[in-house]
């Protein structure tokens, strides 16, 4: 999965999508998320980086990645050719 | 370098809940480094806002309605050029745009330029030619059809299912869920606008619209897309952003290469689920939005105004994205005399 190339990411947790003027806010673990997508790590990338991170167990994290992923590109922040 | 003096008169002046393109013209022109401007405000009722705004205003001349015909408009507009030398004519009401069009040589003549769509220009883009137009010049448009009697609403539940979307000639429309609503929207929007009235199938997705500007020689002057972020009930746009939509700036880039369009105009869009672009509508005239393409960094009036004086204008190359506008309201507090004056002598 791959953010769209012109999504803006700000450090207060800001996003802006400027293809359809839609924008949110995201709390830090989803702001490293979106910065990690945008960086165009996969998704193993990211869940190990998050686990890491986080100390807590796959499981959890894998449950929770796939929502926050999901979510987002019900959003449309996700390219949609990928 | 110091700025021109030029008279530019400018319609459109009823800045109200649902608002016409004039007072947001005037702050562009207004805002202009090219061009110290005298504005001469040309009203049809003594409501309009306009009459009374002074810092945009600088005087104002009541003019028959349209369909007092082109005579009577000429008549008027000798004598107030007699009175102002105006030097540009903008005007911003569809149903003036015809009367305009028409005049517009014996405008020249007088010395008032204007920078207007041609004849066809205009009328091919009608709301009950926009199937044939899309065709021509390769952009989707929802099926619709033109009806004139409430008796063909039966028909449309088979042709077109619910919802639909009824739509007056020149402004208005309305989404209906259902005959009923259907029969209440025809008879609302055609007591106010006339027939025909435009069935139009309805296209879910977001709608997304562009202001630009054509030169008349198939090339964009200036585009700047934007979506609605706050919509009033009359469905107008409180606030909206400035998008980066590169399919819609091609779309208007294509159709001006096709149609040469000459002067302010606005595409309304549906934008789908699939990313596929259906156009609903097109403004031949600059949308009252356009002050948003201003603060995005492109001064659209101001460069209707070059190309109306004959000048060689460069297509603006970019603007801002994610640039806002959000309207207020404002309570003005106007003298009985200016109230009178207008009413009276017809002009403030």
């Amino acid at each position: 999965m791959k953010l769209l190339k012109n999504i803006a990411l700000s450090d207060t947790g800001f996003v802006f999508n400027p293809g359809n003027g839609d924008s949110f806010s995201v709390n830090p673990i989803g702001l490293s998320i979106l910065k990690d997508l945008q960086e165009g790590k996969s998704e193993d990338a990211i869940r190990n980086r998050v686990v890491e991170d986080y100390q807590t167990d796959k499981e959890t994290i894998e449950k929770d990645l796939y929502d926050f992923l999901k979510m987002i590109e019900q959003f449309n922040l996700t390219d949609y050719h990928e | 370098m110091s700025k021109r003096k030029i008279t530019i008169a400018v319609s459109g002046l009823n800045n109200i809940d649902s608002p016409g393109p004039g007072i947001p013209v005037i702050r562009a022109l207004k805002d202009s480094e090219l061009f110290e401007i005298r504005i001469i405000g040309l009203s049809y009722d003594t409501m309009e806002p306009g009459i009374y705004m002074h810092d945009l205003v600088d005087k104002t001349y009541q003019i028959p309605l349209p369909s007092a015909g082109q005579q009577s408009l000429i008549t008027r507009l000798t004598y107030i050029h007699q009175q102002e030398k105006i030097d540009v004519l903008i005007p911003n009401f569809d149903a003036e745009l015809f009367n305009f069009i028409k005049l517009q040589d014996m405008l020249k003549k007088m010395g008032i330029d204007t920078f207007l769509p041609t004849l066809e220009q205009f009328e091919e883009r009608q709301k009950w030619a926009l199937n044939t137009f899309g065709e021509k010049y390769g952009i989707k448009v929802p099926k619709s059809k033109q009806i004139n009697s409430t008796a063909e609403i039966h028909a449309l539940t088979h042709e077109f299912g619910y919802p639909l979307v009824v739509k007056g000639k020149f402004y208005d429309a309305t989404v209906a869920y259902s005959p009923d609503q259907a029969m209440a929207a025809f008879n609302k929007i055609s007591s106010k606008w006339g027939l025909p009235i435009i069935i139009q199938q309805y296209t879910p997705g977001i709608e997304v619209n562009l202001t630009g500007i054509g030169d008349g020689k198939g090339n964009l002057i200036g585009a700047v897309p934007m979506r609605k972020t706050y919509i009033t009930d009359k469905g107008k746009a409180w606030a909206g952003i400035a998008l980066e939509d590169e399919t819609l700036m091609n779309i208007a880039r294509n159709m001006l290469k096709g149609n040469k369009w000459r002067g302010g105009f606005e595409l309304e869009m549906i934008k789908t689920d699939k990313r596929e672009y259906y156009l609903i509508e097109i403004n031949p005239r600059f949308p009252a939005w356009v002050y948003l393409a201003v603060g995005a960094g492109q001064n659209h009036p101001e460069a209707l105004v070059r190309l109306a004086l004959g000048e060689d204008v460069k297509p603006y190359e970019s603007y801002e994205s994610g640039k806002m506008f959000i309207r207020y309201s404002y309570d003005k507090i106007v003298d009985l005399k200016e109230f009178e004056t207008i009413s009276t002598l017809g002009e403030l």
